[in-house]
């Protein structure tokens, strides 16, 4: 799509000298360099780098059950990362994502308890309220032509608000009842919280959704219609109306999408843990969107991809928890964290550099 | 016009329906156990009501939003306003400068006396000096033991947060523990630290930090997934707050390791967690004793001229102790949300 704003990095460069007389405009660049250039190569060789690193100066990390956990971390960011990534390439952003999850969480949560429901009419709820605020948050981007930081962030502090309030004023505490006797959670737990055993180690199933939610997104974005509008409407947004993408449908959508991962996360969190604190989720949607950034896809949009976003969970799960494997002084615990995130990143950048220079 | 209203109507018809599905949902699935039904409907504490005249109180805490800390503190502070006949105005802020901030308003609206936590005491000697001249008198609680005092606080209500480490290593002593891991939640939280340090001092074995993003509950049970992982010589793990404690008991089912946790703080869930075994002992501060006793002693002092602790000691509301030995007793009330 608009590969050429990554591929025009130097100017002047002059025509590469040697044995063939070829300016290089026209030929086609060597395969490996051109397979360099795919937006999750250089993510993927950084996030190959940590885990080699942690694999060397960390040996509780070659245990499989270490690697369990650590994917179990890297999903629960992944599962959100990746509507938050399909929404940066369609050009759009979303800092509610964090506190929606909790939202979601309160909302099955509650319901339920309060009106001594089965479960998953909660977690149904929960999922129709989740998307309505993916609908909302899309529906004002697109009507008043916002910029989508401003009006995610008026609805991240809506819900940050909300979500204390209402859960202090339905419960009288500021976390929610224990649901776990209820009717319905063991089948909720079993699809949003179980593990299962994978030669003798315990594999969280948030795992198993990740990866498969994961190639649906690539499908999606790859090899349908939709695929296409969501980098139509993210690269130029005017062009697409033009040749009749419906930009309103594509970007409410991806909203909703988001709305639909964080009530993913946000089941995992409720049935995993029983209750709800409502003062959770801040500061996540920036973990978010680090991911799906880390894992090369641009800011400003149109270009991405969604297995890119899957390495990016996966670098900030194995850095996360390879500095507490490795043992290293925890007061530098956020310090390590940044540091690591930032190598990374700049493999990452190098890898694109390098691929993309004739 | 009739475009625009026909598509509204045509919009219309799906949230009809949907609210008439939802409807008939909630009616066909309702749960057979837990939920509400099975909640009792437990009075709060209540002892009649004063008759001397309506004064207004101004609580200002640091809390951050969403605590079930503070939620226990201002419950506490309510039954007190309620049985004084005082009304009582709470208003938090976790900055320093914005809970500066509030106190002045509540000096600006000329209140009858002020409950304040002293969490950063230097960022509220200005504002206290402003309350002092205007003649409110100010009471302090939970934080700010070393500094109340110095202020020009009538009393203080709260617990040492290094004595009360001191204690739960005492206690860890007369338990087989050999190596702990102490959970912080909030890196930087100086009350935090100082509860770890103080365990560390009195503890014979050996004490490790563990800094772990509270904001993120499956962040908080892989990280201690992982340490558990990393020293599997540890066999007890500290936390500094009810709800990490409780993800801290499915970490150590994850590790498969057999360390046992004790926490700080406590709650109406990690009440049942001890009395069913999978946590070892809570050390409580009794947070609605802080509330209580704040709102209550001003109401005291403005009627009766009394001071608690003498106006020179300070109050201390722990550390008590909750283990198997009392827990039933207190079951009853941390149902209510109030321990």
């Amino acid at each position: 799509m608009s590969m050429a704003q990554q591929a025009e990095p130097v100017v002047g460069t002059p025509p590469a000298p040697g044995p063939r007389r070829t300016d290089g405009r026209t030929s086609r660049r060597p395969l490996p360099l051109r397979l360099l250039a795919r937006p999750e190569v250089g993510v993927f060789l950084g996030a190959v780098a940590v885990l080699v690193f942690f694999l060397i100066v960390a040996p509780p990390v070659r245990d499989g059950s270490s690697m369990a956990n650590i994917l179990y971390q890297s999903s629960t960011i992944g599962i959100m990362a990746l509507p938050v990534a399909l929404l940066m390439i369609g050009g759009e952003f979303d800092l509610s994502s964090g506190v929606a999850v909790i939202s979601s969480a309160l909302t099955a949560s509650m319901l339920s308890y309060q009106l001594t429901l089965n479960v998953w009419t909660g977690v149904i709820v929960a999922l129709v309220v989740s998307l309505a605020i993916g609908a909302l948050n899309g529906w004002m981007v697109v009507r008043t032509g916002l910029p989508s930081f401003l009006v995610t962030l008026g609805t991240f502090l809506i819900l940050q608000g909300a979500n204390l309030a209402v859960t202090k004023l339905v419960t009288g505490n500021v976390a929610t009842d224990d649901v776990s006797d209820m009717d319905g959670f063991g089948q909720a737990r079993k699809i949003f919280a179980s593990s299962f055993d994978v030669g003798g180690v315990q594999v969280k199933i948030t795992v198993v959704w990740w990866l498969v939610l994961a190639a649906l997104a690539t499908w999606v974005l790859l090899r349908t219609r939709y695929g296409n509008w969501i980098f139509a409407v993210g690269g130029d947004k005017g062009s697409a109306r033009a040749v009749g993408v419906p930009v309103t449908f594509t970007k409410i959508s991806l909203f909703m999408l988001v709305g639909f991962g964080a009530w993913f996360v946000g089941m995992h969190n409720l049935f995993s843990f029983n209750t709800v604190q409502s003062g959770e989720g801040v500061g996540q949607e920036l973990i978010y969107i680090a991911a799906a950034v880390i894992g090369g896809c641009l800011l400003t949009g149109g270009y991405g991809s969604a297995i890119g976003p899957v390495f990016g969970a996966f670098m900030f799960g194995m850095v996360q928890q390879g500095i507490v494997y490795a043992g290293w002084n925890p007061d530098w615990f956020k310090a390590f964290l940044g540091v690591m995130l930032l190598g990374a990143v700049l493999i990452n950048l190098w890898v694109q550099r390098t691929a993309t220079r004739r | 016009m009739d475009r625009s209203s026909r598509s509204r109507s045509r919009r219309a018809a799906p949230l009809v329906a949907v609210a008439a599905a939802a409807a008939l949902t909630l009616a066909a699935c309702s749960s057979g156990s837990g939920g509400k039904k099975a909640q009792e409907g437990a009075a709060n504490a209540s002892a009649g009501r004063a008759d001397t005249p309506r004064m207004t109180v101004a609580l200002v805490t640091h809390q951050a939003p969403g605590d079930t800390f503070w939620d226990t503190v201002r419950k506490g502070a309510q039954a007190a306003a309620a049985k004084d006949n005082v009304k009582l105005v709470y208003s938090a802020d976790p900055n320093a400068g914005n809970q500066a901030g509030l106190v002045q308003n509540a000096v600006d609206q000329k209140v009858d006396g002020i409950a304040v936590t002293l969490a950063k005491p230097d960022a509220m000697k200005g504002v206290l000096g402003k309350a002092e001249q205007a003649g409110i008198p100010v009471v302090g609680l939970n934080s700010g033991l070393s500094d109340w005092k110095k202020l020009g606080l009538v009393e203080f209500f709260g617990q040492d947060e290094g004595v009360a480490g001191e204690a739960f290593g005492d206690k860890l002593d007369t338990t087989p523990a050999k190596k702990i891991v102490c959970v912080i939640q909030e890196q930087g939280n100086v009350g935090l630290t100082q509860r770890c340090d103080g365990v560390r001092k009195t503890f014979k074995g050996t004490t490790e930090t563990l800094y772990v993003n509270g904001t993120d509950m499956p962040s908080v049970k892989s990280t201690i997934t992982a340490k558990l992982k990393q020293d599997n010589s540890i066999d007890t793990v500290v936390t500094l707050g009810a709800p990490i404690a409780l993800t801290a008991t499915q970490s150590v089912g994850d590790a498969g390791s057999k360390a046992k946790v004790a926490t700080f703080d406590l709650n109406n869930r990690l009440v049942k967690a001890v009395q069913n075994g999978s946590i070892e002992f809570a050390v409580d501060q009794q947070p609605y004793l802080q509330g209580y006793l704040a709102v209550d002693s001003l109401w005291l002092y403005e009627n009766n001229g009394n001071y608690s602790g003498g106006g020179v000691q300070p109050v201390l509301t722990g550390p008590a102790f909750v283990d198997r030995s009392n827990v039933d007793k207190i079951a009853e009330f941390a149902a209510k949300g109030t321990r």
